[in-house]
């Protein structure tokens, strides 16, 4: 591992970048998603045309995606700017069905429950449906974690600095060493990302952690996809 | 409208439609490029998942190395394998298999797993072997998830096969990298739509067939079938 | 009727989307902000998206830096048709060139070979608010490259020989380079040679070199400065009727860079050898060392730190 010994501040310097990147759109997506699943789930057909268009979104490819947001926004193409918005696009259309699912699982005769003692609508939402969502809600906003610390890497195929960088140089150069950092790196950040995730996730659930081991075997919850 | 129909007005010209490096051989290429990688995978990630699932052992295994397979950037995965295997589609070919693999995975496992008990336990009790009770009855109740599985992994590796033009001469990310390099904006962005469009087309015929294997599974809402399977296999008894 | 209303809203959706993309200019490349910049007396510089490159740029950055200029470090941008817009704009100010492929993006048709008419051209068709510094010994050219193998098997000196290979040809390079002059298209016109165009985006490094070992392809496109051309025991084809122009490292500086900072510069462009660039490249490649520190190392063994 020469290339590790030799050039570590360098690879901390692009994995410190990389987080600048991805966090900020993780938590775009995250406050975009959740009202827009809740209005899919509230109201299902303009609900469905959203979902849809949020799978289509997905198919589009990320590099004319990072093409086509600088033309829209009128930002330069290499700031870090592009690469948020570009990672927040996906993250959106990755969590937004998670979303509608998490607030489909509320119960409804909790909802109508809470309504009938005389919760407001925003105290609903705050107090009742999103505590009740969150566990469903973690699942999808775990995956979003992992596809957008991988995606982010993409940018720099358009000269936006990311861990991505190592790859392209490590490519060009020959150099197995850094390309190997580089996955590494990106791997190892989203797995602390993840595990950062599930363990808010616990301590905003503490109810779930003893039916938890009740339900083991039978939850047939989404599939984490 | 510049960039936009730009694009369009690429996509119309009838030159760029055929030959070795029109759009026709370009999409054609693609496909098969995702179609290999899938059916790998599959041949992975489908017997391991429906064990998984069937026996509920090695679950957390599974899940582990499928959520840490999750997180391999997949143009890592292609620049390491294309500097030990060199230009062509093996180094694409492989990182789009560890690509799709936790999807149809999650699929299989899932799907498996949420098969009623009872229904398992039904056939068992009625006197099939373990693997009739794999392929008569989890599979097809399992048919749904999986297909489920399948449609997100086939997503995933139709945008990203874009990627194989990175070290080989083949399929529609080739006009991403060309636009890309000299700036051919409407041909980058044409390729884009052209990707944007076989994803959907696929995704449009998938979620058919899902559609498909949940009416066979759920004649009426929730536990239909699987009730009425319980149901026959008890009057056998 | 819910799913044709449905597939109704989806496309409507779909089509906003889509039409948000065309209401804006054509050139996502244009950078807004190029005012901002030349009010900071901070120097930008860019590099290409070639490690050789940035140790070039990165040399230009500590000298700058030890004389006491605030320097912003761009690199890795992309190739020429990513980067110049922003050069021609003002948003970079300081970016390390090559004179004969400069110029032929800019005048594609210029009949200039030899360094010193390149060099005079190059002069002649910047635009205005750019400069060309004073160019360096150092060379960095394309070039044809076959094996060893495949140059004796055919006895080939020169890109003419080519003529003689009756097998298929296929050439393997970035993607850019298949429509540039001095592509598949300046093969056929200067030499008469046809060859298939392999795309591969590492700029002439470890998978083009092993795909002309492996025989995927039979030509490549290296650059002079590669040490992978004397490590692989390469031959470098002769190029008789001038497809690639002389192409030296050329500094291009925007308003920007002051006289101070421009004699800095030109010091460091006088002290490197194209010998030195090779060396350089090779550290990186071999040594595997940081640009930072390949271009530090250089600037004190050369006394270039004022």
């Amino acid at each position: 591992m020469t290339w590790l010994l030799l050039n570590w501040p360098q690879a901390l310097q692009l994995a410190w970048t990389h987080v600048l990147l991805s966090v900020p759109a993780i938590t775009i997506s995250v406050l975009v998603a959740v009202p827009l699943g809740r209005l899919a789930h509230r109201y299902p057909r303009p609900g469905g045309a959203l979902l849809s268009a949020a799978s289509l979104l997905y198919a589009i490819p990320s590099l004319p995606l990072l093409i086509i947001i600088p033309v829209v926004l009128g930002i330069p193409l290499r700031s870090s700017a592009t690469m948020v918005v570009a990672l927040s696009v996906y993250g959106v259309a990755l969590l937004v069905r998670s979303a509608a699912d998490a607030f489909g699982a509320v119960d409804a005769r909790v909802r109508l429950a809470a309504t009938a003692i005389g919760f407001s609508p925003w105290a609903l939402f705050w107090r009742v449906e999103l505590p009740l969502a969150t566990p469903v809600l973690l699942a999808g906003v775990r995956v979003v974690v992992v596809s957008t610390v991988g995606l982010a890497t993409i940018g720099a195929l358009v000269g936006i600095p990311s861990l991505g960088s190592l790859f392209t140089d490590g490519f060009q150069r020959g150099i197995a060493g850094e390309v190997i950092t580089g996955i590494v790196a990106t791997v190892a950040l989203a797995l602390a990302l993840d595990g950062a995730c599930a363990l808010t996730g616990r301590a905003l659930t503490p109810w779930t952690r003893s039916a938890r081991s009740e339900h083991a075997g039978r939850h047939t919850g989404p599939v984490a996809a | 409208m510049n960039l936009f129909a730009d694009a369009l007005t690429w996509l119309g010209d009838p030159s760029h439609w055929s030959g070795r490096t029109g759009i026709a051989q370009r999409a054609a290429q693609h496909l098969g490029v995702t179609a290999g990688a899938l059916a790998i995978a599959a041949t992975l990630a489908l017997p391991t998942g429906i064990l998984v699932g069937h026996t509920r052992r090695g679950r957390s295994l599974v899940v582990a190395i499928s959520g840490a397979a999750r997180a391999v950037p997949t143009l890592g995965l292609l620049t390491l394998a294309a500097l030990a295997l060199g230009i062509g589609l093996q180094a694409p070919v492989l990182a789009l298999v560890v690509l799709a693999v936790p999807s149809l995975l999650a699929g299989a496992y899932a799907g498996v797993e949420s098969v009623d008990p009872v229904t398992v336990d039904a056939a068992r009790a009625v006197g099939m072997s373990e693997f009739q009770i794999i392929t008569r009855v989890e599979l097809p109740l399992a048919a749904p998830v999986v297909v489920g599985g399948l449609r997100a992994a086939t997503l995933q590796v139709v945008a990203t096969a874009t990627l194989a033009a990175y070290v080989s001469d083949t399929g529609l990310g080739r006009y991403l990298f060309t636009g890309l390099r000299s700036r051919d904006y409407p041909q980058m962005l044409a390729g884009a739509l052209l990707v944007a469009a076989l994803a959907l087309l696929l995704e449009a015929v998938l979620a058919r067939l899902q559609q498909l294997a949940t009416r066979a599974t759920t004649s009426t809402p929730r536990h239909g079938a699987p009730a009425r399977l319980a149901a026959s296999l008890e009057g056998h008894a | 009727m819910k799913l044709r209303t449905r597939t109704a809203l989806t496309a409507a959706t779909i089509t906003t989307a889509l039409a948000l993309t065309g209401c804006a200019s054509s050139d996502p490349l244009a950078q807004e902000d190029a005012a901002s910049q030349s009010a900071s007396s901070e120097i930008v510089i860019g590099s290409q998206d070639y490690y050789s490159n940035e140790i070039i740029a990165e040399i230009y950055a500590q000298a700058l830096e030890a004389q006491g200029h605030a320097v912003d470090r761009q690199f890795r941008i992309g190739q020429r048709e990513a980067y110049l817009p922003e050069l021609e704009d003002g948003s970079i100010d300081l970016f390390p060139e090559y004179s004969g492929p400069l110029l032929q993006y800019w005048q594609p048709e210029t009949p200039a070979r030899l360094a010193d008419d390149v060099y005079a051209e190059l002069v002649t068709a910047i635009p205005d608010g750019l400069r060309a510094l004073d160019q360096s010994p150092a060379t960095d050219q394309d070039s044809y490259v076959v094996t060893r193998a495949f140059a004796d098997q055919w006895n080939l000196a020169t890109i003419a020989d080519l003529a003689k290979v009756t097998e298929p040809l296929t050439l393997g390079g970035n993607s850019e380079g298949e429509n540039r002059p001095n592509g598949p298209q300046g093969l056929k016109n200067a030499y008469g040679v046809d060859v298939a165009f392999s795309p591969i985006e590492d700029g002439g490094g470890p998978l083009t070199v092993k795909a002309l070992a492996d025989g995927d392809i039979q030509l490549a496109i290296i650059y002079t400065a590669d040490p992978t051309i004397a490590e692989n025991d390469l031959v470098t084809l002769e190029d008789p009727s001038g497809l690639f122009l002389a192409s030296h490292v050329v500094p291009l500086a925007s308003d920007a860079v002051d006289q101070e900072a421009a004699d800095t510069i030109d010091r460091i462009s006088a002290a490197m050898a194209p010998e030195d660039l090779v060396a350089l490249n090779a550290r990186s490649v071999d040594e595997q060392a940081p640009a930072a520190t390949i271009a530090a190392e250089w600037l004190r063994a050369k006394n270039l730190m004022s």
